[in-house]
C-alpha cells in the first residue's frame, strides 16, 4: 500500500516544467527564524474563534450580500430605482434594518480578519506589521461605528 | 552462426556507448560564502542516461568535474531525507526524481531544456545545495515528536488495534526532509509557522491511541504560529516525496482542536 502512494507521489512528474533556465523560479528569502525563543507561546482560542468566524460568516455572507446586489441592481428596476425615497422605505421595516446591520459587521469583519491574516503572512518587521494592524483596526471600527450609527439614526424627513 | 551473434554484439556495443546516453545541461545555483555573497547559476554538460536519477547526475559533477559542488546525501534511497531541493521549480528528493522524467526531447535526440537544481526555498542557505535546517527541527521538536505515556511501564510491548494504528498510518511515513515545509508560502513568508512536517509529526503522535500527550500537542498547535496560519495551498501534499496527504493531516488537527471545544 505505501509502495501505491509513493510511486503516485513521484510519477505526475511533468515533461514540460513551469519554470526552466531562461524563466527560472522565483527567489525566496529565509524568513524570520524560529529558534528555541520563538515564538513566544501565548495561551487562548483567538485564533481559532477567527478560523471558524471566517467559515461561518462567509456562509451567511453569501446569503447577505447576493440577495443585497439582486434586490438593489437587477429587481424591479435595478440600480435607476435607487434614490433617497428608496433607502428610506427600505430602513422603515426593521427587517431591512437588520439584514443591513448584519451585513456592515460581518463583512467588515470578515474582510478586516481577512487583511489580518494577510498582514501576519507578509510582514516581516514588528513595527511594518503594528503600523499596518493598527491602520486596518481604525479603519474597521471607524466603519462600522460609522454605519451602524447611520442605520440607527437615519430620520426620513430630514432637510 | 558466429557471425551473426558478433553482429548483434558489435550492434548492442554501439547502442550501448552513443544513444542511451543522453547530453543533459543541469543549471545549478551555485552558492560559495567564502568566495562570494553573490549567487550564480552554473552550467554542467554531462552525458548520462536518463534512466538515472538527478542524484546520480550530481555525484557525477561532484566527482569527475567540479569537487566543490556541495549538497547533502546519505542513504541516496529515498528514506534519510537529506536530499530535499528544488528541481525544475519543484521541491523533490533528488534520490528519488529519474531525469527522463525532467527532460523533454526534440526530433533529433537532443534535449530542449536544461534542469534547473536549487537548495529549498525558506532556509538560509549555507553552502550550494545546502541549508540550515535549524528552524526547521526546532519546529519539529516543539510539536513533542516522542510518546509520552504515565503509569507504570508495561512488561510488553504496548498493544493496539489495527484499526487504531491505521488511524495514523499516512503520518508515520515522513522522513523529516523538508520538502513540504519549504514549499508552504506561509512557512516562506514568516518562518514562526510550524509548517506542514511539524503538523504531520505531531498528528502521528495526537491521534496515537497508546499516547497520553494529544491535548498538549493540540493546546500547542492551538498557538498563534499553529495550523491556523494554514491556507490550505496544498504545496506541501503536491511536494511529499513520500506521499503523504500532508493538508489532510493538518485539516484533521483543525477539526480535532474544534471538536475538542465544542
Amino acid at each position: 500500500m505505501s509502495t501505491d502512494t509513493t510511486s503516485s507521489a513521484i510519477s505526475p512528474v511533468e515533461g514540460e516544467s513551469l519554470y526552466d533556465a531562461d524563466f527560472p523560479a522565483p527567489v525566496i528569502e529565509p524568513p524570520r527564524k524560529r529558534t528555541a525563543k520563538t515564538p513566544k507561546t501565548t495561551r487562548g482560542n483567538f485564533e481559532m474563534a477567527a478560523w471558524l468566524f471566517m467559515r461561518l460568516s462567509g456562509i451567511v455572507l453569501v446569503v447577505l450580500v447576493l440577495g443585497h446586489l439582486l434586490i438593489q441592481l437587477v429587481l424591479d428596476g435595478g440600480v435607476s430605482k435607487i434614490g433617497f425615497a428608496f433607502v428610506a422605505g427600505r430602513w422603515a421595516s426593521p427587517f431591512w434594518q437588520v439584514w443591513d446591520l448584519a451585513m456592515l459587521w460581518l463583512a467588515m469583519l470578515h474582510g478586516g480578519n481577512g487583511l489580518r491574516t494577510i498582514i501576519n503572512d507578509y510582514a516581516e518587521r514588528t513595527n511594518t506589521r503594528l503600523w499596518l494592524k493598527g491602520l486596518l483596526y481604525t479603519a474597521t471600527v471607524f466603519t462600522i461605528l460609522l454605519g451602524s450609527l447611520v442605520i440607527f439614526t437615519f430620520d426620513p424627513n430630514i432637510r | 552462426m558466429a557471425t551473426p551473434t558478433m553482429d548483434k554484439l558489435e550492434a548492442l556495443e554501439a547502442d550501448s556507448t552513443s544513444s542511451h546516453l543522453i547530453a543533459v545541461t543541469f543549471r545549478i545555483r551555485r552558492f560559495n560564502p567564502e568566495v562570494s555573497d553573490e549567487v550564480q547559476w552554473q552550467d554542467f554538460r554531462i552525458d548520462i542516461d536518463p534512466k538515472e536519477r538527478v542524484l546520480d547526475a550530481l555525484h557525477k559533477i561532484k566527482w569527475d568535474l567540479d569537487g566543490t559542488l556541495t549538497f547533502r546525501r546519505s542513504c541516496a534511497h529515498g528514506i534519510c531525507g537529506s536530499d530535499a531541493m528544488r528541481i525544475n521549480g519543484r521541491n523533490r528528493l533528488a534520490c528519488k526524481t529519474l531525469i527522463k522524467d525532467l527532460i523533454s526531447v526534440d526530433k533529433n535526440g537532443t534535449v530542449t531544456k536544461p534542469v534547473t537544481v536549487e537548495p529549498i526555498k525558506g532556509l538560509t542557505v549555507l553552502k550550494d545545495l545546502i541549508v540550515d535546517m535549524d528552524p526547521f527541527f526546532q519546529a519539529y521538536r516543539d510539536v513533542m515528536p516522542f510518546l509520552v505515556t504515565s503509569g507504570n511501564e508495561p512488561t510488553r510491548e504496548r498493544l493496539q488495534s489495527a484499526e487504531d494504528r491505521e488511524r495514523f498510518d499516512d503520518t508515520t511515513k515522513c522522513i523529516l526532509c523538508a520538502a513540504c515545509t519549504s514549499s508552504c508560502p506561509v512557512f516562506w513568508n514568516d518562518g514562526q509557522y510550524f509548517g506542514p512536517a511539524a503538523i504531520v509529526n505531531a498528528h502521528r503522535f495526537i491521534f496515537d491511541s497508546r499516547d497520553e500527550a494529544g491535548e498538549q500537542r493540540l493546546e500547542i498547535l492551538n498557538d498563534k504560529d499553529g495550523v491556523w496560519r494554514c491556507r490550505t495551498t496544498f504545496n506541501c501534499t503536491d511536494a511529499c516525496p513520500r506521499g503523504i496527504e500532508v493538508t489532510k493531516a493538518i485539516q484533521e488537527v483543525k477539526r480535532a482542536l474544534i471538536t475538542r471545544r465544542f
